[in-house]
């Protein structure tokens, strides 16, 4: 069975009622203590105002989860590569493109139509950070986390590098909403290397299996998990918060899991 | 990295279905653009569209895809006995080694276009037929294939823009030496929809005639649609002129959503690194598909990338005068001309370009040369200043 070992030097996490990885880890170490609340993400100032204003909210959760992750290491940003995944993009910009094609006066604003572009929080992410580096934005529809996590350790496999990983949804607004189901926005990041060193948190080794994925302990984080694509993280993400050794599968596709060794 | 084997390949565009229509169609110097009506468009456009999508039917277990992005996959799968080259594939090596990566940029996002015009005018309700997940979803395609091919290995869609379907082939290479997978069916799909035909017009970035890459008179693109797929497999018993992925470079450019680095920088990092991965030296390369969308600003700006990493006498041009702008699919599909120019030795002059800009200065042909090439580059470059260049290499005695 093939694996792969990756090292976790930084964790971002926005999500309702999860603010931050330093408020998050807290929160996920003890999951009864979850309140769901309006999500709340920090300004990026990163970008020239500009640029800013042309932001959905899709696209700032990305880069605030991106962020919280890489702060917690002296990574340089610039020659960061990327893996960013999404189930659907900016859902918000999507519908205000749909809307207008579907009136009589079809005109879509350009900002608009760059902004609907997959890659759009890629393409700001290396606008802000000045990587020149590869980046990637992947979907596969519910299993974006795994798909997301799967490329960034073949990546860190193949060229030695460091990558910074970002899954992101966020919902439709009607009448798409009603057949994406996903009811809420979640961010997370994930800073990987691919050696120990002054900040890594712990090591995962990954493999392909066909075990069924771990559940979230407590009925609203499981309902999140089960909800939202990039949720699908939170076994893992709660297994960081903990920093114990243990064994955990997250749901990748169907009949295809991914089986993770987490070890500080 | 290893090179891979690319053994079987197909793709059907405005040219034609398959390798033989293809090919035939480059041989010709056919322009695959017409301006046409199509769908409800009502702007001065010229369209690279596959004839007869809306009279095709999906297979009867994959009714729930039907779209016309993935009607488009089906009829590119089922040419050039490629879906016979993928079972072997399966039995070779079992079905869960085998992955799929495609890349597109609009999905079946058409569906939902229409449905938007078919909304409950009391409710705001989209029609009950219409199945977002199976169509709209960016994953639609790779899913499609995944289940019409009965794969069971990883998949995801690669959703960069222009640069989508090159960048699968990276994804594949490192995947296959990782050892997770001994195979993959990588390719792109991309079919006409109102989000690129509207959005690239509000960036004025359409061209009311056929595109003319790399022509003083050049004024934009012609959207056209197109699929490609491509068997990628371990190269250990690769013979005497079958064709390698010998290299795979991708950058960004951090630069603009819209607009490519003006100097070609992101460009000429991609193009280096896949000669760097290769191990080769510029002057080895015998021909390069451009990216050559027909922009002002795009075209200037591959030029001196090119150039720079290249000088001015290698055989340059882009089949996007033949194709349209096939968009996510393109990287894919001008793969799979780079392979047919390694197969059959010739490469193809651009048409609908009558003179290069003087001020461009790379190699741009615009007749067919025969030429018993060994390496062919192919250039994609996607908003959000996504960049990847394939290098593909005929093996030699």
């Amino acid at each position: 069975m093939t694996t792969l070992q990756v090292f976790v030097d930084g964790v971002g996490l926005y999500a309702p009622g999860l603010d931050g990885w330093a408020h998050a880890r807290v929160v996920l170490a003890a999951p009864q203590t979850y309140l769901a609340a309006p999500l709340q993400l920090p300004g990026i100032d990163s970008l020239p105002a500009a640029e800013r204003r042309r932001l959905g909210i899709a696209v700032k959760l990305a880069m605030a989860a991106g962020y919280d992750a890489a702060r917690q290491s002296p990574i340089d940003l610039q020659q960061l590569g990327t893996v960013f995944a999404s189930s659907a993009g900016d859902c918000d910009n999507c519908h205000q493109i749909l809307e207008s094609l579907a009136s009589s006066d079809r005109a879509i604003s350009p900002t608009r139509f760059h902004n609907a572009v997959h890659n759009a929080a890629a393409g700001y992410w290396s606008i802000a950070t000045g990587s020149q580096q590869p980046s990637t934005s992947l979907s596969a529809h519910d299993a974006d986390f795994g798909a997301a996590l799967l490329e960034a350790a073949c990546q860190i496999h193949s060229n030695a590098q460091p990558c910074l990983l970002v899954a992101f949804d966020t919902p439709y607004p009607q009448p798409l909403r009603t057949l994406s189901s996903i009811p809420h926005p979640f961010g997370v990041a994930l800073l990987l290397a691919p050696q120990r060193s002054a900040t890594t948190l712990c090591s995962l080794t990954l493999s392909l299996t066909q075990e069924p994925a771990h559940a979230m302990p407590t009925p609203d984080l499981e309902a999140m998990r089960r909800n939202v694509p990039a949720a699908r993280a939170l076994p893992l993400l709660s297994a960081l918060a903990t920093q114990q050794p243990q064994d955990l599968v997250i749901e990748y596709l169907p009949g295809l899991n991914l089986a993770i060794t987490l070890q500080p | 990295m290893q090179p891979l084997l690319v053994k079987t390949f197909t793709t059907t565009t405005a040219l034609g279905r398959g390798i033989a229509e293809t090919l035939s169609a480059l041989r010709a110097q056919r322009c695959g653009l017409q301006a046409r009506s199509w769908e409800t468009v009502d702007i001065p456009t010229c369209l690279g569209e596959v004839d007869d999508l809306d009279a095709m039917t999906m297979r009867a277990d994959m009714q729930d895809f039907d779209c016309r992005n993935n009607r488009l996959a089906q009829l590119a799968l089922e040419q050039d006995g490629f879906m016979q080259s993928v079972q072997a594939a399966a039995e070779r090596y079992g079905r869960k080694r085998i992955g799929v990566f495609l890349g597109s940029s609009t999905s079946g996002i058409l569906s939902s276009e229409q449905a938007y015009r078919q909304r409950d005018p009391v409710s705001g309700a989209l029609p009950a037929c219409h199945s977002y997940q199976h169509t709209h979803n960016m994953f639609s395609v790779a899913d499609f294939v995944r289940h019409y091919a009965d794969l069971q290995g990883p998949a995801y869609v690669v959703s960069t823009a222009c640069s989508s379907s090159a960048k699968v082939f990276g994804i594949a290479q490192r995947m296959i030496g990782c050892g997770l997978i001994d195979a993959a069916v990588v390719g792109g799909v991309d079919s006409l929809c109102l989000t690129t035909i509207y959005g690239f017009n509000s960036l004025q970035l359409v061209s009311s005639r056929p595109c003319m890459p790399f022509d003083a008179q050049r004024g934009g693109i012609s959207i056209g649609e197109g699929a490609a797929f491509i068997l990628l497999e371990r190269a250990d018993q690769a013979q005497t002129d079958d064709i390698l992925l010998s290299g795979v470079g991708e950058s960004s450019d951090a630069h603009h959503m819209s607009s490519p680095h003006p100097e070609g920088l992101g460009a000429r990092l991609a193009m280096q690194a896949a000669l760097d991965m290769a191990g080769l030296p510029p002057e080895s390369i015998g021909y390069i598909n451009l990216h050559g969308t027909a922009t002002p600003s795009n075209d200037a700006a591959e030029d001196l990338g090119v150039t720079a990493v290249f000088g001015t006498t290698t055989p340059c041009s882009s089949t996007k005068g033949h194709t349209g702008h096939t968009l996510g699919a393109s990287g894919a599909v001008e793969a799979v001309i780079c392979a047919i120019a390694l197969r059959h030795g010739f490469v193809p002059g651009g048409v609908g370009t009558r003179t290069v800009d003087p001020s461009l200065h790379c190699n741009y042909l615009l007749a067919n040369q025969e030429l018993a090439i060994t390496h062919a580059l192919s250039n994609s470059f996607g908003f959000g200043g996504s960049n990847c260049s394939l290098l593909f290499s005929r093996k030699r005695a």
